[in-house]
């Protein structure tokens, strides 16, 4: 009962009591008179125990590609990060986005019961327990997270609807090539099962060469514990490769000489190795997050415009900005250090003359991969560039954004 | 004895670093025992080879498609649920990748359609199929696609030999590196 947060209108019930007390008598001060307090929140003992947003702030996340949620079946699909409203490069554990491999309740694990085993071609199978994990040694990383369902379209009204299954936050938890390293590879280690301890118990092959670099077992996001949502006790993070290999509820990691074919490796099925290719890996991309479709711009003048870069290819290295339609690139300039395989804030000054345009933005990463227009991207294909073009494999294309004279915002693919 | 000792570490300093690497170094965790192990393991790879004990055949399996309630999902005959269809409502004159993506049909080895079943299978009662319920739907759904005969009895050694269709008509796998690009020569 105790740790039962309060209904939202007895808490704007006592906002408005204390509104009503604090501001009582309220006029225009007089000269050198103090200015009326604001009023106040009464700081009760859940707003003291885990702190909540002010009631103004109503940024949300919303069910991803228009898919009711929960649906007939009641279960919960693909959630959708606020990406307009976002500034820095985490984004808040409760505006992560959610992705299920098959939609679903949310396991309710008892983290005193988790076990991860890690078993196979390795010389000592060992059994972690979540305190066991917590006395090795750890690291602390920033990494995006992005759902191979992030695709824009000419139907996305918003960032959000084109861009919001991906986000970013800081992990924290031991490398998996510590933990591989503790239970002794054997020869023939080519390629290892993670899995989930949820309902169908989600599994993927994924490269070993992958694990021993830079995988990470992590117990916390945002410097406190996992959310149910994202995996809690115990989640996969495999940096910059599609988000469906983070395995959430991490119960179990098999060491094999093989590519499995289980589960989600059967999604990865794909006739041409091209394709292949690029459903794995994410490649470069970056989007405008403001001013980005669905906002108002209030008048010409000066903006800052502002958006997110990243890649499953390690660092960005250069975003470049075009306010004329992509005829001309501008540097873009980082606000914080790049880091690999992390969202990273761009910003570039503009000065919009009131002018119909389109903006765009694209990326380059520490190896060299360059962020795509579809239109490149069709004649890579030999597909005609119109409306019923589809981008194989991962979705990295320029999102374009049309300003009218007006100041709205549009999505320049429709 | 000591020469059994010294001989290996030797073989491994010649042999370069990773060999002498192979302690634990933090000595945290527990070991398995087998039997853990064998119970926490499902991941059924293409030989096969962690298989359970079971059998099944495609008229238990025709019982099961319905008595589980697949036919709830998947329709009575595979094609007619709101879930994937479980099979092609298109001929094998047409060519395998342009039939539909038919679990049964599709998959590479008939052991993937088991594990997926196994672990994900019926909706909200996962995990509660038996060995011989999982063998005789694999049987079921792989019969409806023409894909064995009817008189073909699964079990863990019979399942693993079954040919699927597509054979090795897909994409392999990329040969991933760190610090690569996903696809050489991709535009930019």
């Amino acid at each position: 009962m105790g740790s039962k947060r309060p209904a939202r209108r007895d808490f704007l019930k006592s906002g408005a009591a204390l509104a009503g007390g604090f501001t009582f008598g309220a006029a225009a001060p007089a000269l050198g008179q103090t200015p009326a307090s604001p009023p106040m929140i009464k700081g009760d003992k859940d707003q003291i125990a885990y702190g909540s947003r002010s009631r103004f702030v109503t940024s949300v996340r919303i069910a991803h590609g228009g898919r009711p949620s929960p649906d007939n079946f009641g279960l919960v699909f693909h959630v959708a990060a606020p990406l307009q409203d976002s500034v820095g490069v985490i984004t808040p554990s409760s505006l992560h986005f959610v992705g299920t491999t098959r939609g679903s309740y949310i396991p309710d694990i008892d983290p005193r019961e988790h076990r991860l085993m890690i078993h196979g071609l390795v010389d000592r199978p060992l059994t972690f327990t979540m305190d066991d994990l917590k006395r090795l040694p750890s690291v602390t990383r920033l990494h995006f997270i992005e759902c191979a369902g992030n695709r824009s379209s000419r139907r996305a009204r918003t960032v959000q609807e084109s861009h919001g299954m991906t986000s970013c936050a800081e992990w924290t938890g031991v490398l998996l090539s510590v933990l591989l390293k503790e239970c002794g590879l054997k020869g023939g280690a080519s390629w290892f099962v993670s899995e989930g301890s949820e309902e169908v118990k989600g599994a993927s092959s994924i490269p070993i060469a992958k694990g021993m670099d830079d995988c990470l077992v992590a117990y916390a996001m945002n410097g406190e514990a996992l959310r149910p949502q994202q995996g809690f006790p115990l989640r996969l993070m495999v940096p910059g490769f599609e988000g469906i290999f983070h395995s959430k509820y991490l119960r179990r990691i098999k060491v094999v000489d093989r590519y499995y074919m289980n589960y989600n490796d059967y999604g990865h099925l794909d006739q041409d190795p091209k394709v292949a290719a690029l459903d794995y890996q994410i490649g470069p991309k970056s989007v405008i997050t403001f001013p980005s479709a669905g906002q108002q711009l209030p008048g010409k003048g000066f903006y800052e415009i502002s958006g997110l870069a990243w890649s499953g290819g390690g660092a960005i290295k250069q975003v470049e900005v075009s306010t004329d339609g992509g005829k001309k690139w501008n540097k873009a300039e980082f606000r914080g250090t790049p880091q690999r395989m992390a969202h990273t804030r761009f910003a570039y000054q503009w000065n919009w003359d009131g002018n119909e345009t389109e903006l765009q933005s694209r990326c380059t990463d520490e190896i060299g991969q360059v962020q795509p227009s579809r239109e490149q991207i069709a004649k890579y294909w030999n597909k005609p560039y119109d409306e019923t073009f589809n981008v194989p494999g991962l979705d990295n294309s320029i999102q374009p954004w049309r300003v009218a004279t007006d100041g709205s915002v549009t999505n320049g693919h429709a | 004895m000591a020469t059994h000792r010294i001989l290996p570490i030797a073989f491994a300093m010649l042999m370069g670093a990773p060999a002498l690497a192979q302690g634990p170094t933090y000595g945290v965790g527990r070991t398995p025992t087998a039997d853990e192990i064998r119970a926490w393991d499902i991941s059924i790879g293409p030989t096969g080879e962690e298989l359970p004990p079971g059998r099944g055949t495609v008229k238990e399996g025709a019982l099961a498609y319905r008595a589980k309630g697949c036919a709830g999902c998947h329709g009575a005959t595979g094609v007619e649920g709101t879930s994937p269809n479980l099979k092609s409502k298109i001929g094998p004159e047409v060519e395998l990748w342009k039939r539909g993506r038919i679990l049964p049909l599709r998959a590479p080895f008939a052991t993937t359609v088991w594990d997926y079943i196994n672990r994900g299978m019926p909706l909200n009662r996962e995990g509660t199929l038996t060995a011989d319920e999982v063998y005789a739907l694999t049987a079921f759904l792989l019969y409806i696609n023409d894909v064995i005969p009817e008189e073909l009895v699964l079990d863990r050694e019979s399942l693993p030999k079954v040919k699927m269709p597509i054979g090795d008509q897909y994409a392999p796998l990329p040969d991933w590196k760190p610090r690569s690009p996903r696809l050489k020569g991709y535009p930019h």
